[in-house]
């Protein structure tokens, strides 16, 4: 999976390079955000411009970040969400659970 | 019922690199309806996911001892419906005991057949004489 990874004043950004999340590389992105959790990265924006297409795996392996970096008191927020893959969170009702922001200057502001 | 317009059946191992084939599929035949007056585009995403979604499944419940396993996939265009039937050759499982999301806790897993039964109108899991069929129905408006 090409994922991309950058630091933004305490924020570290999570850009998926992908256009597809599904049950085949889903699994990889719920690894690499639990790595990123364990080595302590307390505030976590995924970046999700580039994501065209997402399954309830790639929901899952995003909740499983939420939920973990929340446990350890942390914060997990997504970004730039495209329309249709806007209406599986909605359809889901997984946009009441995450932190969504339009733009990721929207989020960089509203969470340093 | 009249003969169906398009017919597509795909066979492929029971892997899940191919879902992004299937999916495409889904999401081509939205593309080619021609009298669908609804959005279009919504419709494209919901094909790729319900046969993403309906195909792990597949792959989850088929054979583990028989990794040359293959998951069939048939997908009939008829004038005002579209059919997909996905087989597999595992244990199979009870449909109506496939519990409702807690929206409240959600889970990391098990809202594939959710989503399924969200977009599409009808949806049944039978078992035939050797296989399973997952049948999926969405009515064209």
């Amino acid at each position: 999976m090409n994922l991309n990874l950058e630091k933004i004043s305490d924020i570290s950004v999570l850009t998926i390079n992908e256009e597809r999340i599904d049950a085949h590389n889903s699994g990889e992105l719920k690894e690499y955000l639990l790595q990123m959790i364990e080595r302590g990265e307390k505030h976590i924006v995924v970046q999700l411009a580039h994501v065209r297409f997402i399954d309830s795996s790639g929901l899952g392996a995003l909740l499983s970040g939420n939920k973990n970096i929340i446990a350890k008191s942390g914060k997990f927020a997504l970004s730039n969400i495209q329309q249709q893959v806007m209406s599986m969170f909605e359809l889901t009702r997984l946009n009441r659970v995450f932190e969504i922001y339009t733009d990721l200057n929207d989020a960089v502001k509203t969470e340093t | 019922m009249c003969p169906s317009v398009i017919q597509v059946d795909v066979i492929i191992p029971t892997q899940t690199k191919y879902l992004d084939l299937i999916g495409s599929i889904g999401e081509r035949i939205a593309k080619e309806l021609d009298n669908f007056t609804g959005d279009r585009e919504a419709l494209a995403y919901q094909l790729n996911l319900v046969l993403t979604e309906a195909t792990v499944n597949a792959i989850k419940h088929g054979n583990d001892n028989h990794p040359q396993d293959t998951v069939r996939i048939s997908i009939h265009l008829f004038e005002q419906e579209l059919n997909i039937k996905v087989y597999d050759h595992g244990q199979g499982f009870d449909l109506a005991t496939v519990p409702a999301p807690d929206f409240e806790h959600p889970k990391e897993s098990g809202m594939g057949i959710f989503l399924i039964r969200s977009l599409m109108d009808s949806v049944t899991y039978t078992r035939q004489q050797d296989c399973n069929v997952l049948e999926i129905i969405k009515y064209l408006k």
